[in-house]
Order: C-alpha cells, then structure tokens, then sequence
C-alpha cells in the first residue's frame, strides 16, 4: 500500500502517469464519473482549510465516490486528546482512503505508519503539501508544455512556505531548471532544503531580496503569502507581512509568456489589478487542482487492488 | 594535562567535542550505574585544540557503544584491559537512532504525541542525522533526551 507524506514518494515516472492521467480527466471528465463508486475518502482536518479540503471532496464526488470527515481538530477526538496513532486505526474501519491535514510536521507520516488505508499529506506544517505541488506541476505541465529549462522564482514566505518546499523538491529532479530565491532575510529558505535538496542535485539558484531585479529573467513567478499562523511572535509577522506585493508595474518588467502561481489563499502580495493579466494563472491553479487530487486518489485506490502506479 | 589515574579494566571515551561529555554520562545513564566515571572536561588535545574526556571504570553490558557516535561523531572508544588499551574503535554510525536524540523543533509532530524520536543519518561524513518526521538537522535542533 502506498502514502503520498511527501512530493517525492511518486517516481517521475508515477508521477508522469500522475499529470497524464489528470490531462485525461481534464479531457473528458465523464468518462471518470463512476471510477470510485462504492468508495469512501475521509478527510481528516487539524488545521482550517479552503480549498485543500473542499478540492478533494470535489474529486472524490467527481468520482462517484463518498466523503466523511472533520474540518478542525476541536471537532474530533483529538480535543479529548486522542492520538493520531488511535484515530488513523479507527478511521482505517470506516473509509477506502484518507487526507490529513495537520499543523504539527510528521503528523501525516506518524498516521501512515498505523494506517492500513492510503494515508495523503494534505499540508503538515511548515513542512511537505504533496498534492499541492502535484497541483502546481500540472499548472506548469498544462501551460508551459515543459518541466525543464526554467528559470523558477519563488517570493515571499520561503522558510515557513511548505508549497516552496515540496515544489522545490520536485522540480529539482528535472534538467536545467534554475530557482531564484526571493525573500526577506528572516524568511529564507531553510538551511535543510539546501542540504537536502538542491546542493547535492547540483541545483543553481540564487538567493535576492529584490524582487523587480530578479521578474525579467523569469518563466515563473510562485508567489506566497506571508503566514500569520506560523509566526509565534505577531511583531515579527506584522513586520514582514508586507514585504512584497505584486502590482501591474512590476508584471510590466516580466516576460510575456511568465506565469504567476500562487498556492492561495492569497492575502495582499498580488494585488487585485494583477488578477486580470493573462500571466496570473492562480486561479486555474486552483481548478487544477480538483482534476490532480482525482488522479491520485484513482491511482492510489487502484494500487490498493494490486495495480501498478504507472 | 589532568590526569585521573590509570584504568585496570574500562572504557575511555575519548575525543569529544567539548561540552558533550555530559551529554553523553546521561546517555549512558552512568549516574545510576556501579561503575567509578571520571569526566575530563576542556582537556588540550593536539587534535582538536580542546576536547572532553570521560573515563569509567568497569564494563558497560548491553550498551551499543556505537550509538554514542549519533551524539558525536568524532569521538574514540578505548577499551582497556590489564591497564593497556585492547581495543581502539571509531562508532561506526547508525542509519537509524532512535530515543537518542531528540527532536526540539517546537513544530514537529514529536513535540505533542508520544512518538519515538527517531533520525536517520543523511551525512555520514557530517555525522548528520534528520528527525524522520519534520527533517530537521539533529545538528540544528537535537537536543538531549
């Protein structure tokens, strides 16, 4: 049986077959609707979310299946303070697959390891939001026709950022990409990243603060969102908080053909004037999503029956 | 420099960075055993300017002297019988370590549920371990159980 706790636990290869088959629902989204009938997602929800959670009961409905589940952690057993160990056992009983969103980092691969269901990472922390990164894959696949030979820059919120991370993670397994690094110097990407990922792949990036020096030379703009909910001091947050904002005036120094991501929610770092430009695809970014959530949920289902990812 | 006898029959824990032979006498829980333990701190060393020392008299039983090297990676076990140093070993470093450090990133999953705090070695070289679960560096944030 196999989790998804983080971007890389799908080889290119899977997650090749992954973005295709998500292209596939794309093309045809009724040849799908039965796909998952009699099938039951739980989604299991420690920390408020939007789009996350409501993207992935889309896909399990889109798929003929059935959602139970919890939207915050005070409406479960985990305010009695029952363990995420004891809850993933019980919840094995009564779905086919589960999402956990949780705020503390390994909460998701703690459950995978009592689970006897698909456990997905849907946003641990500061730490991995796997499906998040396969939704901005897919963005990336759809509209730029290509994973290599990019020059990727990412602005904002880079050492909290988990949707940094885990798409920094992934993108580095591709030839010739290039990340640009923007971003105050409290919230740099954290040393481990580095470590772990892009000096031992040989990754070139560079790290800047300003942001209309670093807009022309890119392909792609991932914006973040400074996160209140991460900081432990509000000083430090209200500081920050400000730190970049993209207007029309800094999108006339971009490329014609970047693309503007954005993992949202957004807050106040793409102004509302931006949304309009053809290069802010944030938006179906976030339709993406529902149709990448319904190929993994397939995929991993059908792994259950003994098939192959690929 | 100090020195605290001659051992007959022991262990000689040598080459710790200084600061971390504490760390170590709790790891090995030496308050509580019957063994005589001389702990040389701040001691010179050609090798590495200064260096702590811990010298126990006795045998440690059933202890994997190996997982010392998960705490610090530089250090040398001298094993003496008879008063001569029999045996000489460099901890070869576990892949995996677990209640040996422990994880202090106040964001981790560790930090709330009674999980074990286990890490994997990412840098053997480095001697560099990451919490399984958040994959913060035992370098950065490991702290003593």
């Amino acid at each position: 049986m196999r989790h998804i706790i983080s971007p890389n636990d799908l080889s290119l290869s899977e997650l090749d077959a992954l973005l295709n088959l998500a292209e596939d629902i794309i093309k045809d989204p009724d040849k799908y609707s039965d796909a998952c009938h009699r099938k039951r997602l739980a989604t299991l929800f420690y920390e408020p979310s939007t789009r996350t959670r409501l993207s992935f009961e889309a896909a399990m409905l889109n798929l003929g299946g059935t959602v139970i589940g919890f939207s915050s952690a005070e409406s479960s057993s985990a305010a009695k303070g029952e363990s995420i160990a004891d809850t993933i056992r019980v919840v094995s009983h009564y779905a086919d697959i589960c999402v956990i969103r949780h705020p503390k980092e390994g909460a998701p691969y703690v459950a995978s390891l009592h689970s006897k269901i698909p456990v997905i990472n849907a946003g641990d922390g500061g730490h991995n939001h796997p499906t998040q990164t396969f939704t901005d894959l897919l963005t990336i696949k759809n509209l730029k026709g290509r994973f290599e030979n990019l020059t990727v820059g990412f602005c904002g919120d880079l050492k909290f950022g988990r949707t940094v991370h885990s798409l920094l993670e992934a993108l580095s397994r591709y030839p010739n990409i290039r990340f640009v690094l923007i971003s105050p110097d409290e919230l740099r990407i954290p040393a481990y990243i580095k470590e772990k990922i892009l000096d031992p792949n040989n990754v070139p990036y560079e790290e800047v603060r300003s942001l209309e020096a670093a807009i022309p030379d890119l392909d792609i703009l991932y914006m973040t969102r400074v996160q209140r909910e991460r900081f432990f001091n509000e000083e430090d947050y209200i500081r920050l908080k400000d730190t970049y904002i993209l207007n029309s005036k800094k999108m006339a120094l971009a490329k014609e053909d970047m693309l503007v991501l954005h993992p949202l929610p957004r807050v106040n770092e793409i102004s509302y004037e931006v949304d309009d430009d053809p290069r802010a695809v944030y938006f179906q970014q976030a339709k993406f999503g529902v149709y990448v959530r319904m190929a993994l949920i397939m995929m991993l289902l059908r792994e259950c029956e003994g098939r192959s990812l690929c | 420099m100090l020195n605290i006898g001659v051992l007959e029959q022991g262990i000689v824990i040598d080459h710790i960075q200084v600061g971390g032979a504490m760390k170590i006498y709790k790891y090995l829980d030496l308050e509580n055993l019957d063994v005589s333990v001389a702990i040389i701190k701040n001691a010179r060393s050609n090798k590495m300017g200064r260096k702590d020392i811990i010298k126990i008299e006795g045998t440690l039983d059933g202890i994997n002297l190996d997982i010392l090297g998960a705490l610090d990676h530089k250090i040398t076990i001298n094993i003496i019988e008879n008063g001569v140093i029999v045996e000489k070993k460099h901890p070869t470093l576990p892949d995996f370590v677990e209640n040996v450090l422990k994880c202090k990133n106040p964001r981790c999953i560790t930090s709330v549920e009674n999980v074990p705090h286990t890490f994997k070695l990412t840098d053997r070289e480095k001697g560099v371990y990451r919490c399984v679960y958040c994959e913060q560096s035992s370098k950065a944030i490991a702290g003593d159980l």
